[in-house]
């Protein structure tokens, strides 16, 4: 039994040494606001804090930490992207996410379970194959594979040449994985509170004082705070936020709804998923299936679930996988996802001097948690852009600079 | 207890008792009457263990009898994780048990409840990966593979399920004496009743609960709603029917069977009923200890005698009703441990005191205290509460057999959750209170927090007129709601019993302790959400059925907040675990045919799915696809070749502003084309991307015949809807893919072959030279023709209503066969047009691919004052390109062809990908098109291909096209 425990077990009372700090007053002048008390935010502070000796930051949390789109993402981490600009970003994360139970002293159970996208069609496998050429180029481990490898690695997959659209073919992405996905934004609030980063939960930023092209003064449910400089970190309702600044985001926010099923014993290891079907699935480590798949089909705020979206989903699901047709599910919800033109993020700079830009996260934020507080926190603490995110800005949609990044994402997440 | 030493009608509601089955449990057999559940057969059989828990592997039995824990889960065939409480027990049915190492009885695992004090809530998080890389290695496999409850069947295939719409004017959910009241007010005023309920039997409490007065009263009184709403014309009722969740607008996913019932309603009145809770104290988790109303369900449905000494703890004056209902069944009791210092003393108390049962008011159970094999509870510790949590230091242990917790009850709020109502807490009555209930929904009876039966009734009656009133169906002003009252207080305070040893489980899905929940605070997990997300409370198959309103209590004491400042977490659907397979249905992935389908499959071919639309990828054997398209590709060029194109997106602009229409969608210029003239349409998005091609043909001043891809026509079809709502051009646009169909006959003698069942339009080239468009008949059937060239020969797409395609086909291949005609499918039509250098949309082209770099650039009028796309592309066009879409052919005769996607390298920096690439049979070459640097883009010169298994090849790009550069042969 690892000894943190047997420490545990052994102390008379329980060592309450808390991760956050508990509620107190918030104070006239912070150098950074961080946005938002999800996992970028929470990341972003905690490289500030660590790496960059910026300790006079505070998160600013309308909820309760994690509780927005870091609650409710299936905790799929990948970097099977298809552009050069995408698959580093995401390597470079995933990456981080392998050391970072370490890095923290907080166990957030990565597991590299890998990563299975079938091709239902031959225009997906000229897709998967041009995925995989440029992980493989850029040292990600993606393949295309053929039916045996398939059928070895996840036998229950239906592999009738019956089915309405049979498995031709599969994109395996040996890196790809999983962790708890409340563990990650823990770990990085409580490194970052270690460090002096205050936490402010049921705090919500009302409005911006801005003159002559900066942030002065950010205005809140429970008063006004002077800055040093603010970041957006609010995936879900980045464009509101956004709006605050006077920045207009060219975002569109649908709702992307998921469910789970009773814990059942582990039989299915890698994440499987079907763009054309529009549905992935995966057992987490509790024995849960979780069921997932495209955004709802219309732009929306609200998490409500839908019956559709639930029928359409359990459908898809039993097409590839029909045992999961015996299973019961426990809770179906959604998150919101903040949706750009090209699938990809819109990072750093902003049209205000001391305002920073951390959006667009549509269903690929979590994954990115790390690079993104990597980046966030020096672009911040040295006023330089990262090269990692450079065509990530703005600036882009001004420019037709978009990136190629929409055959990677959707249901694949 | 063999079946026939069950207790005595009336009890035995739900058993027939002239059907006796045998069933299998582990590896005994044991027998049941039917109308059993498993778990009624069984304790009847003295198997009180059911399963053993998530975490520590402690045994568990019967806590609810409704099918509202996870103690209950177990194992059938092809079905983990059934609730026995509540599955009926069929012939032969064989059942095990879940989650245990060795056997049932000693589980092998059950020593990690020992080590509970070293495994706190969140214990995961603070261990197991010092050093690096232990945690996969070592960790994760172990608690992964303790993970999970029931073992799936691999090989499942779903049986058959579907799903049936249904419409109401008004929906009762719960058919208790509330809902029963409810749906008989509405249906006397008029209104359609659908009256749902999990149950088999009408009645809801009533069924099994004791009310003052003689024995049978709630019979008497169930007796008389039932049969009243039997009488009823206007009430349909689903008995074993679970309404599982509420969505926008009162639409009600309700299951019964195996079939879906989605049912629109106007007004919803939800009189779900309240859940008994435990009460927490030591080992209040072992089996012969259940709430109340499980005893009683057990007595009343199953006329099983749940023990044979009990002890009673209450809170209220439920508990000494089934102290009666024990007693009346032949359990002594013990005790009823009453944990209200001064209870108020009314009839059901007094017949207990009346005969002769101990009552001991202000104290509790401090500890439940097991048999030697630590299965089962065989006495409790009863102490005198001497704070608020606390007990006196010592007490009186009682044996008993049997412990029935009344402690009071959580609303079933979950329906009214799923539809933005909230729950609040009052301190006064220790309930959870619900609010803010959208409109057309309405509630009534103990969900409420009404319990006394006659305000229950009353309140129900409320509801069905407060609909009536909502459906305009009655003006009448209807009567206060009746309010409630001190005989309406169920809820004990504070039944949380603290233990130094602890065990005093708080969550039994999840083995949660008060402790667990208390550490989660003082780690700064002190929102209610991060509790659940720190301790997993709530999270498993009971979705916090029995833990909310403690765990909002323990939190609220240890955060020093109030519980209506602590609140719950988020209910959301479904109420109850439901069958994925249930919300699947019948498979609806609907494939679409061409009018020619048949004749491909006669005809040999492979298809291939495009789309919706399956399609003719090459005629002949499975394995000699490289073959086929050869012979047939060559048999194009040197004959006549017939491909079906009916999948091709025809879309028809009709009305004066037509050609502005195309003149603004489109990047060619329109304005000026002749009619009976074809031209390219390129499509672009407003970021300049190229997202679709077809062929506008002007068939009149005021009507154009556009094509569009398979793919694509859709997105076309809406696009310009929807540009159209902003322009308000003067046109009607129409999607008629489905109204045509069409084939491409093509080839140096497709004219002759035309010429044969074409007499009324003159073929010669001069009356109609490439890309003219006429219309006609072909083999009698009015066509559209058009001359156009995808494939780079002489050739015609022959449109014709779609009824007609198959005798179109049959026409065309009778004639054409001393002209050598043969049908070519998709593969070589993809060769064909490569040899000719023309691109196929999403295949050569990719998200960002803007006209220029795909050589489009002919095709787009940059004189036009505005097309969809117009800025950005000028825009592009200005900065230069970034690549170019270029042909080129591999000349190393040994080199292996590439494949679509390989890579092109300049050095190691990666400029382009291979986007088409064939061995062309007509050339004798490996010819291909590449994304490639504009610097490579050249003609003579050399790129590199990182081809299968990294192997680099050379390539020489080359001009386009491949294959005749004059277009002679198209044009002849």
């Amino acid at each position: 039994m690892p000894h943190a425990l047997i420490k545990y077990g052994l102390s008379r009372s329980y060592p309450g040494h808390r991760h956050f700090n508990s509620r107190k007053e918030l104070k006239d002048h912070y150098d950074v606001v961080i946005i938002g008390g999800g996992g970028h935010g929470a990341a972003i502070a905690y490289y500030l804090s660590k790496y960059h000796g910026v300790k006079n930051v505070v998160i600013l949390e309308k909820g309760y930490l994690g509780g927005g789109n870091t609650a409710r993402n299936t905790a799929v981490i990948r970097a099977n992207y298809l552009t050069e600009e995408g698959v580093c970003f995401y390597r470079d994360s995933l990456k981080l996410f392998r050391g970072l139970s370490n890095e923290f002293g907080y166990n957030i159970m990565w597991e590299n379970r890998g990563q299975l996208t079938l091709a239902h069609t031959d225009a997906a496998i000229r897709s998967f194959r041009w995925r995989a050429e440029v992980n493989k180029h850029l040292g990600v481990r993606s393949e295309v594979i053929g039916l045996d490898e398939i059928r070895e690695l996840v036998p229950m997959l239906n592999m009738s040449e019956h089915a309405r659209f049979p498995i031709l073919a599969g994109l395996w992405h040996a890196d790809g994985g999983t962790a708890r996905h409340d563990a990650v934004v823990w770990g990085y609030a409580k490194g970052a509170c270690e460090r002096g980063v205050e936490l402010h939960q049921l705090t919500t930023v009302t409005g911006l004082d801005i003159e002559s092209g900066r942030v002065k003064a950010v205005n809140t449910n429970r008063g006004k705070i002077q800055c040093g400089c603010v970041v957006q970190a609010v995936a879900g309702n980045s464009s509101v936020v956004g709006r605050m600044a006077g920045i207009h985001l060219p975002i569109h926010t649908f709702p992307l709804q998921a469910m789970v099923t009773q814990p059942y014993k582990p039989v299915l290891g890698p994440l499987v998923s079907s763009p054309q079907y529009h549905v992935y699935v995966q057992q987490t480590s509790r024995g849960e299936f979780v069921i997932g798949g495209g955004s709802d089909p219309y732009p929306l705020y609200n998490t409500r679930s839908t019956l559709e979206m639930k029928e359409s989903l359990a459908a898809a699901a039993m097409e590839v996988l029909p045992f999961l047709g015996q299973m019961r599910l426990l809770r179906q919800w959604a998150g919101i996802t903040d949706m750009t033109p090209d699938y990809s993020p819109i990072m750093g700079l902003s049209p205000l001097e001391n305002y920073y830009l951390d959006a667009g996260w549509g269903t690929w934020g979590f994954k990115a948690t790390p690079i993104c507080g990597v980046t966030m926190a020096e672009l911040i603490a040295t006023q330089r852009v990262p090269d990692l995110i450079k065509p990530f800005s703005l600036d882009r949609f001004y420019q037709f600079r978009q990136i190629n990044e929409a055959g990677a994402t959707a249901a694949s997440h | 207890m063999s079946v026939e030493e069950r207790l005595p009608a009336p009890a035995g509601l739900l058993l027939d008792r002239s059907k006796k089955i045998s069933f299998r449990f582990q590896d005994k057999q044991y027998e049941a009457w039917q109308g059993d559940s498993i778990a009624s057969a069984l304790a009847a059989s003295g198997q009180w263990i059911l399963s053993r828990s998530f975490k520590y592997h402690r045994p568990r039995g019967i806590l609810s009898m409704a099918g509202q824990d996870a103690n209950a889960l177990v194992q059938l065939p092809s079905d983990p994780n059934t609730l026995a409480d509540v599955t009926p027990v069929s012939d032969q049915l064989a059942v095990v048990a879940q989650n245990f190492k060795g056997s049932l009885e000693h589980d092998k695992h059950a020593w990690i409840g020992r080590f509970s004090r070293f495994m706190p809530a969140g214990f995961y998080y603070k261990a197991f990966f010092r050093p690096k890389g232990v945690w996969e290695k070592i960790w994760a496999p172990i608690i992964r593979s303790r993970a999970g409850l029931g073992v799936v069947d691999t090989n499942y295939t779903s049986g058959y399920f579907d799903k049936q719409y249904a419409f109401t004017d008004v929906a009762v959910i719960g058919a208790g004496p509330a809902g029963l009241s409810a749906a008989l007010a509405a249906a006397n005023g008029g209104a359609s009743v659908l009256l749902v309920d999990e149950n088999r039997l009408l009645g809801g409490s009533l069924t099994y609960a004791r009310l003052a007065g003689a024995a049978d009263a709630a019979a008497r009184h169930r007796e008389q709603l039932v049969s009243a709403v039997g009488a009823h014309a206007n009430i349909t009722v689903m008995c074993e029917s679970m309404c599982n969740g509420w969505f926008t607008d009162n639409w009600l996913a309700v299951i019964k069977g195996s079939r879906l019932y989605k049912v629109r309603a106007k007004e919803v009145i939800v009189c779900s009923g309240s859940m008994e809770q435990p009460a927490i104290f030591r080992n209040n988790d072992l089996p012969g200890i259940m709430l109340g109303s499980a005893a009683q369900r057990l007595i009343k449905w199953y006329a099983v005698r749940p023990g044979r000494q009990a002890v009673v703890l209450t809170g209220n004056s439920h508990g000494y009703g089934v102290a009666l209902d024990l007693l009346d069944a032949g359990v002594r009791v013990a005790a009823v441990v009453d944990m209200r210092a001064e209870p108020t003393a009314d009839a059901l108390s007094r017949a207990i005191a009346d005969r002769g049962v101990r009552i001991i008011t202000g104290s509790a159970i401090y500890e439940a205290v097991p048999d030697a094999s630590k299965n089962h509870v065989v006495a409790v510790e009863v102490r005198g509460i001497s704070a608020r949590g606390r007990c006196a230091d010592h007490g009186e242990r009682i044996p008993c057999d049997l412990v029935c917790m009344s402690p009071g009850y959580t609303p079933a709020y979950q329906l009214i959750c799923h539809a933005g109502g909230r729950v609040a807490y009052d301190d006064a009555t220790s309930m959870f209170t619900l609010e803010g209930l959208p409109q057309h929904m309405h509630m009534a009876g103990s969900v409420t927090g009404m319990y006394v039966h006659e305000s229950v009734c009353a309140e129900g009656r409320y509801a069905g007129r407060a609909a009536l009133q909502s459906l305009g169906l009655s003006t009448e002003d209807i009567e206060p709601a009746p309010v409630r009252g001190l005989s309406d207080r169920v809820n004990f305070d504070w039944p949380i019993f603290a233990h130094p040893a602890g065990k005093e489980f708080v969550d039994f899905d999840e083995d949660l302790q008060i402790h667990d929940i208390i550490v989660s605070t003082l780690d700064g997990y002190e929102d209610i959400q991060l509790v659940k997300r720190y301790t997993t409370v709530g999270m498993g198959p009971s979705q916090g059925r029995h833990s909310a309103l403690a765990t909002a209590r323990i939190v609220a004491d240890a955060t020093g907040r109030t519980v209506a400042e602590t609140g719950v977490t988020t209910a959301r659907p479904p109420f109850a675990p439901e069958r994925i397979a249930h919300n699947a249905g019948r498979s609806f992935y609907p494939e679409r045919h061409s009018a020619m389908h048949h004749r491909h499959l006669e005809a040999g071919a492979q298809m291939l799915i495009a789309g919706a639309w399956l399609r003719p990828a090459f005629y002949g054997e499975k394995g000699q696809r490289d073959q086929c398209m050869a012979r047939e590709a060559l048999n194009v060029r040197q004959n006549v070749g017939l491909v079906d194109v009916s999948t091709l997106g025809g879309i028809e602009v009709r009305g004066p502003d037509a050609a502005e229409l195309l003149q603004r969608i489109y990047t060619f210029r329109f304005a000026k084309q002749a009619v009976g003239r074809c031209r390219y349409a390129v499509m672009a998005n407003e970021q300049g991307v190229v997202i679709d091609d077809g062929v506008a043909c002007r068939l009149h001043e005021q009507l154009y015949y556009v094509t569009a891809t398979t793919g694509g026509v859709d997105r076309v079809y809406q696009s310009m809807l929807r540009w159209n709502a902003q322009w308000r051009l003067n046109v009607d646009i129409a999607n008629v893919t489905s109204t045509w169909c069409g084939v491409n006959i093509a080839g140096p003698k497709s004219r002759e072959v035309l010429r044969r069942l074409c007499t009324d339009v003159d073929l010669s080239s001069q009356a109609f030279p490439y890309m003219g468009v006429q219309e006609g008949h072909v083999a009698e059937i009015p066509a559209r023709i058009m001359r156009v060239g995808f494939v780079g020969e002489l050739g015609y797409e022959i449109h014709v209503p779609q009824h007609y395609g198959e005798y179109l086909w049959d026409r065309l291949m009778e004639v054409g066969v001393e002209y050598g005609i043969q049908p070519f499918g998709i593969e070589a039509q993809r060769l064909l047009r490569l040899e000719k250098g023309h691109i196929i949309i999403g295949q050569d082209t990719d998200a960002m691919s803007f006209p220029a770099e795909v050589n489009l650039d002919w095709a787009v009028a940059k004189e036009k004052p505005f097309f969809v796309g117009n800025r950005a592309i000028q825009e592009v066009n200005t900065r230069g390109l970034t690549r170019k879409l270029a042909g080129f052919v591999i000349e190393d005769a040994n080199a292996p062809c590439p494949q679509e996607s390989h890579l092109v390298l300049d050095g190691d920096r990666m400029t382009g990908r291979v986007t088409s690439c064939y061995v062309s049979p007509t050339l004798g070459k490996t010819i291909g098109m590449a994304f490639v640097a504009p610097e490579q883009a050249q003609p003579g010169s050399t790129v590199t291909i990182k081809s299968t298994n990294g192997r680099l090849v050379e390539a020489k790009i080359v001009k386009l096209p491949f294959y005749d550069p004059d277009n002679k042969r198209q044009e002849m």
